[in-house]
């Protein structure tokens, strides 16, 4: 997307939306979804539109681990780290997953076709290993699933 | 046309129930979504309507229809409710989490809905605020804080305006029923807000939900446009978190709404007084605004009868991790932890046996089986050195390496932090290495122990970060470790930092031979 259409977008959403700073989470929630992360160069016009200093957007940008601040890949892996899944074997699948997907947890794969992400809890604890896959729930991932899922990304 | 029941609950559809209610709908039936029962080993799960009854099948792949539909598939299961897991619960909250379409007013209607919130506007706000005190019901997010007294004091306070804020930020591993109940009953929490709304003069509400929970987001907000004219003039509106599990601290929550870093605020001011834009603010957990219908329907005295000491009515236990009939358990407070693990969780998934379970999330602590005997109340858990918190239990068994885990807690902690404070910030990446250290030092071998002069480990310890001039032995860092839990309890501003020496010293203290400690002495075996 082009600067000025991002910028665009900003201005249109607050319109309608409003421009008060309590705002600001929902249009960064936005952004991401349009855009697929928060570009640093669209601070300025996100802090600009809400009547905010850039550092301040900066520092709740940063904050919140949902905002990414470089695109992701085609595909995003979102696999739980948490305790639950851990007493059923994620650890081991975490690891069998990174393998299999060709990428470190917590990075992109160089083709960009797939990112895998740490997640800490899905609120489906008594079923894991979990994960999200494109934002779809996947429970019980073992071997079999993880092959799934590995040939869903390379479509 | 056959009607068959198939729940839409996340965890359902992670098991592959849209692939099953697609199926069903291919084959004629008239498909009604659900909430989730509650019971995960039986998903997916279809119920069958047959005469006013439903026979319910589970688990069910999308290939079994006609076995399903005919009767004859092999894991019938009859009445749902009948099953051991079923008819043991008291559902106070959640009884109508897996029965009803949790978007259809007229189900909700029809299956008691609305009573509560007719029977308070039919009060004074005072006397609203009295039943929920009587019902002795306390704060289902953790610090157990009595309820009604919250809402007192949001009642005294004068101001324009004030607001409802539900904390359905539900980052705990291990809990998962402020989710359900949201995507499965969701007027019910809508009701709730609305009779607190009532309560304390209150206009407006937030539902603060996670970003983790995206099928509850979208029900709750359906469900919000679908019902604002019954609980006019009364508004509410959907926030939705960005993965900050900090964001579950009340303040921190506070500040999330209004815009910004999610970091916690010194106490006080109350948020009862100068809570969310400085105004007088109920922050209530999703469970415990949920309670409330059924207080004011069928009176405080209903639910205070039911439970143990100074906790009274249910609790929507989760049954979690390496569980095998893991899932959502409503029951009176007094059932021992023992019981809910053993009798109801049948339990480790794996068939090993139980090691550990940790109850009340990343911040509760490990407990061994020589302990379920604990019942489940808020003070005895106090005094045993634990927290029921959210009622999660997440179950471990005997493969768990318990320094691990101890390790997790202070990486979590780490990765969590708001930042605010010293303790929390900076501890709990010292927390890490240490572990680090202290696993290293159980790995190697034990050596015959090098000479050492013990006096000054700590000082030693301490001395520097270069490797080669610290004591890296055990005895060394495990010191170091209760040195740095105790500067975290007593030292973090809330309880993120407070609390994460709670699994590590429940780990240390229960299971030293995981920190290459000697074993302690065995109760004699049963
Ligand atoms: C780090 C941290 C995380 C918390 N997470 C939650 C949460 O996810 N949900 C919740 O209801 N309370 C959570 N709490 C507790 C809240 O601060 C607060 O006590 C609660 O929302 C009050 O509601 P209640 O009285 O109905 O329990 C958390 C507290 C801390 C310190
Ligand atoms: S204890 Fe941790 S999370 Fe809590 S206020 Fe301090 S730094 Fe923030
Ligand atoms: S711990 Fe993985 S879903 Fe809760």
């Amino acid at each position: 997307m082009q600067q000025e259409d991002t910028v665009r977008l900003i201005e249109d959403w607050t319109k309608t939306h409003g421009r008060t700073r309590d705002r600001l989470l929902p249009l960064l929630h936005m952004l991401q979804e349009e855009i697929g992360f928060i570009d640093d160069a669209a601070i300025p016009a996100i802090a600009k539109n809400l009547n905010l200093s850039r550092a301040d957007v900066h520092g709740v940008v940063t904050f919140y681990h949902d905002f990414r601040r470089a695109p992701a890949g085609r595909h995003v892996v979102k696999f739980c780290r948490a305790e639950s899944c851990q007493a059923r074997g994620a650890a081991a699948m975490e690891k069998a997953a990174a393998e299999r997907l060709g990428v470190p947890m917590g990075e992109t794969r160089p083709d960009g076709q797939v990112t895998l992400e740490p997640i800490y809890c899905l609120g489906l604890c008594a079923i894991g290993p979990n994960a999200l896959v494109d934002g779809r729930p996947v429970a019980r991932i073992d071997t079999a699933a993880l092959e799934r899922i590995a040939q869903e990304i390379a479509a | 046309m056959t009607r068959v029941y198939i729940s839409r609950d996340m965890a359902s559809v992670a098991l592959g129930a849209d692939d099953v209610a697609r199926a069903f709908e291919a084959a004629g039936c008239e498909v009604v979504r659900t909430g989730s029962r509650g019971l995960f080993s039986i998903e997916p799960l279809v119920e069958v309507e047959n005469e006013g009854q439903r026979i319910g099948f589970g688990p069910v792949g999308p290939a079994d229809v006609a076995t399903v539909l005919d009767g004859s598939h092999k894991a019938r299961l009859g009445n749902v409710a009948d099953l051991p897991f079923f008819a043991g619960q008291q559902r106070f909250t959640f009884a109508r989490c897996g029965i009803i379409d949790p978007l259809s007013l007229q189900d909700y209607a029809e299956h008691d809905g609305w009573r509560g919130l007719d029977a308070a506007r039919a009060m004074p706000p005072q006397a609203v605020v009295d039943a929920v005190k009587a019902s002795g019901l306390r704060g289902r997010g953790g610090a157990g804080f009595p309820t009604g007294v919250k809402w007192q004091t949001v009642l005294e306070a004068a101001s324009d305006a004030k607001f409802i804020v539900c904390n359905a930020d539900e980052g705990d591993s291990g809990t998962f029923a402020d989710r359900m109940l949201m995507e499965g009953d969701p007027f019910c929490l809508i009701e709730g807000m609305a009779i607190a709304g009532h309560a304390v003069g209150a206009g407006h509400g937030y539902i603060y939900i996670r970003s983790e929970y995206p099928f509850a987001i979208a029900a709750m907000q359906e469900a919000i446009a679908l019902s604002a004219a019954r609980i006019a003039p009364f508004t509410l509106e959907v926030r939705v978190g960005a993965g900050a599990y900090v964001c579950g601290e009340e303040t921190a929550l506070l500040d999330s709404i209004e815009g910004k870093r999610g970091q916690v605020r010194a106490k006080p001011p109350l948020p009862a007084l100068q809570g969310l834009f400085g105004q007088p603010t109920v922050i209530n957990n999703v469970l415990s605004l949920a309670a409330v219908p059924f207080i004011l329907a069928e009176g405080a005295e209903a639910y205070a009868t039911i439970g143990f000491g100074r906790s009274r009515g249910t609790m929507p236990v989760q049954l979690a991790g390496n569980v095998k009939h893991g899932g959502l358990y409503e029951i009176g407070f007094g059932i021992t932890l023992g019981e809910l693990v053993n009798a109801i969780g049948g339990g480790t998934a794996s068939g090993r046996p139980v090691r550990a379970v940790q109850v009340g999330g990343p911040l509760g602590a490990y407990f061994p089986p020589g302990m379920f005997d604990l019942p489940f109340d808020y003070e005895a858990f106090a005094q045993a050195g634990g927290l029921i918190g959210h009622a999660g239990i997440t179950v471990f068994d005997d493969s768990v390496d318990m320094a691990h885990m101890a390790r997790f807690a202070m990486e979590f902690c780490a990765v969590e932090s708001c930042g605010k404070c010293t303790p929390c910030r900076i501890g709990s990446t010292r927390g890490v290495e240490v572990m680090d250290r202290i696993i290293a030092a159980r790995d190697s071998a034990p050596a015959v122990p090098a000479e050492r002069h013990w006096e000054g480990y700590l000082q030693k310890a301490l001395h520097s970060r270069t490797p080669d001039r610290i004591d890296t032995g055990l005895e060394a860092q495990t010191t170091l470790l209760r040195d740095l839990c105790d500067t975290m309890k007593y030292g973090s501003l809330c309880a993120l930092g407070g609390f994460t020496p709670y699994p590590v010293l429940s780990a240390l203290d229960h299971f030293p031979e995981d920190f290459g400690a000697p074993a302690p002495i065995k109760e004699a075996a049963e």
